[in-house]
């Protein structure tokens, strides 16, 4: 197997982060048809311990566990695809591994403008919208006027 | 003194079945559904998910259905599961200063980069029951603003940067982990926080109350008070590179305490802190008070006996699972042990009484 190049590697890291991250419901919606493939490892449901920082950038600490579910595909043409998402969702999963899958062949242009960009926009779009809310909450402060400048 | 009892069956098979019925109340009420808790009673399984130690609000919140709203119950059964669950590994440290800030607040400067952001808080309510929540209608919707693509760096960073707090530089010393290996003492500061962030809230916030009120003052002042998003980021060993495979909210609080200095050292701030998973601000300003409390050795002051300084009397008791569980048992059946008081007391009186009469 040849080592794939950095970029190769940080372009698999932001799908796989695209297809982890998507609600359950709307990667099912957008992928609704499996190719043919063999599981390597069926869904497993269990937990990462996500850990903090002392004061946010010292030592790590354990901060407590997230639950998790990964699972490893092979499709018929040999391309392998892992997933690992956070949730109980095996079908989430299961689907995450094969788009990984499908985008290492000849379908993955149709694989990013059919799934991975909508989910894109939908993400940011649902960051915008909190972000925007977050603003109008922010305060804006003005000095009343003072004593000694009357 | 444990011993079999055996009878009891049909008596708890007919408890559990009442019960299933009263958690369900009157079935003329609709039922609630696991998503309604996790969407409405958010704050809730936020406390269910911390103490919990376990980041899943679906399942936080059929634990509060299952519990009758009964959270410590509800943790517990949070506890029990994630014990029936593989681990697959360790995340990398979580980046708060990347996180997407739903709040940002410090009660220590009024400007600030990433300006003082108030989110979705009960702060500055007037705590007046609002009597349309009762009535079923649409909460308008919130104001928006264009939000500003700037970056909300940490308070504590600022003064850092002229030396006038420590600093927390970056040590990839890897975390002890209180669920692996039983909790032995003095505990290292990672250790402590990772069994406050679990730790109950009501006896977390009673301790920090009680260093405000003077048992083990520390002038905590908050530098900042943050809550929204971050990435959790876990290497994968079967691709051999870090992803992002999801999100999570959390508060984190860093605190800014009196001053400490030394011949050798000019006077400077110190820090607590609190992290917790999801929405719980009262729970990581206690944290960041508690932390900062048991840090007097590490920071050369005096141990003057308060509750909040002492680390084994912390570690031993902020656990609700733990002190429930022992709490609880003593109303499970005791009957040999009582019988062998009672037996003691018994004759404890004969010989008592005997003797008295031997002095007449």
């Amino acid at each position: 197997m040849s080592q794939p190049s950095p970029s190769e590697t940080a372009l698999r890291r932001d799908w796989i982060s695209a297809l982890a991250k998507a609600p359950p419901g709307r990667l099912a919606a957008l992928l609704p048809d499996l190719p043919a493939h063999e599981m390597l490892r069926a869904p497993e449901i269990g937990t990462v311990m996500v850990q903090g920082r002392i004061g946010g950038t010292g030592a790590p600490f354990n901060l407590g566990e997230m639950t998790v579910t990964r699972c490893s595909v092979r499709l018929a043409e040999g391309a392998v695809g892992h997933a690992c998402v956070q949730g109980r969702d095996k079908a989430h999963a299961a689907r995450a591994a094969l788009a990984d899958a499908l985008m290492q062949t000849a379908a993955a242009p149709r694989i990013e403008a059919q799934v991975l960009a909508p989910l894109r926009a939908e993400a940011a779009g649902a960051r915008a919208s909190r972000a925007a809310r977050a603003a109008a909450t922010r305060v804006e402060f003005f000095t009343m006027l003072r004593g000694e400048d009357a | 003194m444990y011993v079999a009892v055996k009878g009891g069956e049909r008596a708890i098979d007919a408890a559990h079945a009442w019960l299933a019925e009263e958690r369900r109340g009157d079935p003329a009420i609709p039922e609630l559904t696991v998503a309604q808790i996790r969407e409405q009673m958010a704050l809730a399984v936020n406390r269910v998910m911390a103490e919990g130690s376990l980041y899943d609000p679906d399942l936080a919140a059929l634990a509060i259905k299952q519990a009758r709203g009964d959270l410590i119950e509800a943790v517990f059964l949070i506890r029990a599961y994630r014990t029936t669950l593989p681990r697959f590994g360790t995340s990398r440290p979580v980046d708060t200063a990347a996180m997407a800030v739903d709040r940002r607040v410090s009660a220590t400067f009024k400007d600030l980069p990433g300006g003082q952001v108030l989110g979705p808080t009960f702060d500055y309510t007037h705590r007046l029951l609002d009597f349309a929540l009762a009535a079923e209608g649409e909460a308008p919707p919130a104001p928006q603003a264009p939000a500003r693509d700037e970056p909300v760096p940490h308070v504590t960073g600022l003064l850092d940067r002229d030396g006038l707090i420590e600093g927390q530089p970056a040590d990839d010393t890897p975390a002890p982990d209180l669920t692996r290996q039983p909790l032995e003492l003095p505990a290292s500061r990672a250790l402590r926080l990772q069994a406050l962030a679990r730790a109950d809230e009501g006896f977390t916030l009673s301790l920090a109350y009680s260093t405000q009120r003077g048992y083990g003052r520390t002038h905590a002042f908050v530098g900042e008070l943050r809550i929204g998003r971050v990435a959790v980021q876990v290497d994968l060993p079967e691709l051999g590179f870090a992803v992002e495979i999801g999100e999570v909210e959390l508060t984190e609080c860093d605190t800014v305490n009196q001053f400490k200095g030394s011949r050798t050292e000019p006077p400077q701030f110190t820090r607590g802190y609190g992290l917790v998973m999801g929405q719980s601000e009262r729970k990581a300003i206690s944290m960041s008070l508690v932390d900062r409390a048991l840090r007097w050795q590490e920071l050369g002051e005096d141990f003057t006996g308060a509750p909040a300084q002492d680390e084994e009397f912390v570690l031993s008791h902020c656990d609700n699972i733990q002190s429930t569980g022992f709490l609880e048992h003593i109303k499970l059946p005791h009957y040999v042990d009582f019988q062998a008081e009672l037996e003691l007391v018994r004759r404890m009186r004969r010989e008592a009484m005997q003797m008295q009469e031997a002095a007449e």
